[in-house]
């Protein structure tokens, strides 16, 4: 650990900067900055990097950096380098520009799979935990399990509910669900845990579009009842 | 020139070298399981490493070739025949018009690799025409080939003879076992197993249960455990990670790992014994040796640069 991080490989080919173990804007936003920076900024045999919660990883190809930097002892070596150095760039970049984004959400029965189910947890009234829900405004800390699944937070202790036991093996597209404090949108039809509060027609995998998926880590989503 | 898929296997997909630079974005990468069968057999066509070539498991897929061409079988051998003729694996081959491609018993390995000189013609989706099938894309048409499916070849010159072509240096090919001692180097939550699980860790043989997938192998053993059981918050993983599940046993990430997730991080196999691994079964096993970066970027490179002369020889083959 120096300077609030921790450098480790992630397998031969890969490198991670870990900035702490905690859901945090702070943590996330240093890690957003790391992944801008590479991304902008590529090494040869540079290949992409993953923001995560409260971490970057970089991967790269092994003969391609060894090639490129002929006076480091690995291509470790190499990479590691050029992360501490990125790190002291970093500290001052201006995050990319993020935005807020509305998405209507779908509470009937046949949506709101588990909407039952986490109002009778917190003794509420299902009204009750479609307003806790909506009334706030969640950051997309980072995108990962599925094409486009979005990893936001965070939802109110109040209607915070834990996976499901056994996961359902077939959880529709557009599925909105809660796993503890955590909130996700499910781009694509998955087997999945999360306990579904409610279904948005919203498209959040793209693939074709000017991007891949709607939304970025260091977005900001609202959820509206739809009409 | 196409391909005619006149019966289905049981698992048969399109592959290239994956779907890179997406990650940040939630995409996995995909690919082959057996990365270097893969490379070569597109290498002894004439092809570039990346060009799309067919994975299969066995039973493997009954296969017509529409015109004359130059082939290859890498990886697993499932015993493959052309009209009824033997054919050797890791060689480069050539098929006419009408001939018909079958693989009669697997004799090693789980994974085959074909290639089609000039490779096949896939749309790219995200730069790729690797097969995602959790997220039905990519590919031919985002899911494993059926009878009846014909896939278009690049157009190549073919009018070469295959003996033209160099043998592969046995130092090269994979030493595929049902039982392979892979290398590992420690992941990033090696250190919160506890003294008993580090030393089970290395000293035990591992089994492949059945329910693997071009997921995840998991392993069946004694289970491990970590000092202090603690909550990890999501962050990357890659094809070769081990991780602890709840219940005390590792699972190994392959081919169509997430791009993230939440559990210890106990390994990594090392990329150079990624095909070991991509070529196991249920019911195979496995034992973890532990060594460092250095060694691992060691064997990469040297690897590459043998590679990189059979490559050479490939190309000269049709000047």
């Amino acid at each position: 650990m120096s300077d609030g991080y921790r450098i480790f490989p992630l397998g031969d080919s890969a490198l991670t900067v870990e900035f702490g173990n905690e859901i945090s804007v702070e943590l996330n936003e240093r890690a957003i900055a790391l992944s801008e920076y590479f991304e902008n900024n590529p090494f040869p045999g540079f290949i992409e990097t993953v923001p995560a919660y409260a971490s970057t990883t970089i991967f790269f190809d092994i003969a391609r950096v060894t090639a490129a930097f002929p006076d480091a002892r690995t291509a470790w070596d190499a990479v590691r380098l050029l992360a501490e150095n990125a790190l002291t760039h970093t500290q001052d970049l201006a995050v990319r520009e993020t935005r807020t984004v509305e998405i209507p959400i779908h509470f009937d029965r046949e949506s709101a799979l588990d909407l039952d189910y986490i109002a009778k947890c917190h003794s509420l009234k299902t009204n009750d935990v479609i307003q806790i829900f909506t009334e706030r405004t969640y950051r997309v800390f980072m995108l990962g399990f599925l094409p486009g699944f979005t990893y936001m937070a965070e939802v109110d202790e109040r209607i915070a509910t834990p996976r499901k036991e056994a996961p359902r093996t077939a959880v529709p597209k557009g599925s909105i669900g809660i796993a503890g404090k955590q909130t996700g949108i499910y781009s694509l039809e998955s087997p999945g845990g999360w306990q579904i509060v409610g279904r948005t027609d919203v498209e959040m995998f793209t693939p074709d579009g000017e991007r891949p998926t709607l939304l970025r880590a260091g977005d900001s989503v609202r959820f509206v009842p739809a009409k | 020139m196409s391909l005619l898929i006149k019966k289905s296997g049981i698992l048969t997909t399109v592959q290239d070298l994956g779907r890179l630079g997406w990650r940040p974005f939630g995409v996995n990468p995909n690919g082959p399981m057996d990365p270097v069968a893969a490379r070569i057999s597109n290498i002894l066509v004439g092809n570039d490493d990346n060009a799309a070539v067919l994975e299969m498991h066995f039973p493997a897929a009954e296969i017509v070739f529409t015109s004359d061409t130059l082939f290859s079988i890498c990886g697993g051998d499932f015993g493959a025949e052309l009209d009824g003729q033997a054919l050797h694996p890791w060689r480069t081959l050539r098929t006419e018009a009408g001939s018909t491609l079958r693989f009669e018993q697997k004799l090693d390995g789980e994974r085959c690799y074909l290639a089609v000189r000039g490779g096949f013609d896939i749309p790219l989706w995200l730069g790729s025409a690797s097969t995602n099938i959790n997220a039905g894309i990519g590919g031919h048409h985002g899911r494993p080939l059926q009878a009846g499916d014909e896939l278009e070849v690049k157009p190549r010159d073919t009018n070469i003879v295959p003996s033209r072509f160099p043998a592969v240096s046995p130092s090269l090919l994979p030493r595929y076992s049902r039982f392979p001692t892979v290398r590992i180097i420690p992941g990033a939550e090696f250190e919160y197993l506890d003294g008993e699980s580090h030393k089970s860790l290395l000293r035990q043989n591992f089994s492949i249960s059945k329910t693997s997938n071009r997921m995840g192998f998991r392993l069946t053993g004694e289970a491990l455990s970590l000092e202090n059981p603690r909550e990890f918050i999501s962050s990357a993983v890659c094809f070769g990670t081990v991780q602890l599940l709840p219940d005390g046993q590792l699972i190994i990430l392959m081919s169509d790992q997430q791009t993230a997730g939440g559990y210890p991080r106990i390994a990594h196999v090392i990329s150079y014994d990624l095909p070991l691994v991509g070529q196991l079964g249920a019911g195979d096993k496995i034992a973890l040796h532990m060594t460092d970066v250095a060694e691992a970027e060691r064997l990469t490179i040297q690897f590459e640069k043998e590679l990189s002369f059979l490559r050479v020889a490939c190309k000269f083959a049709h000047r």
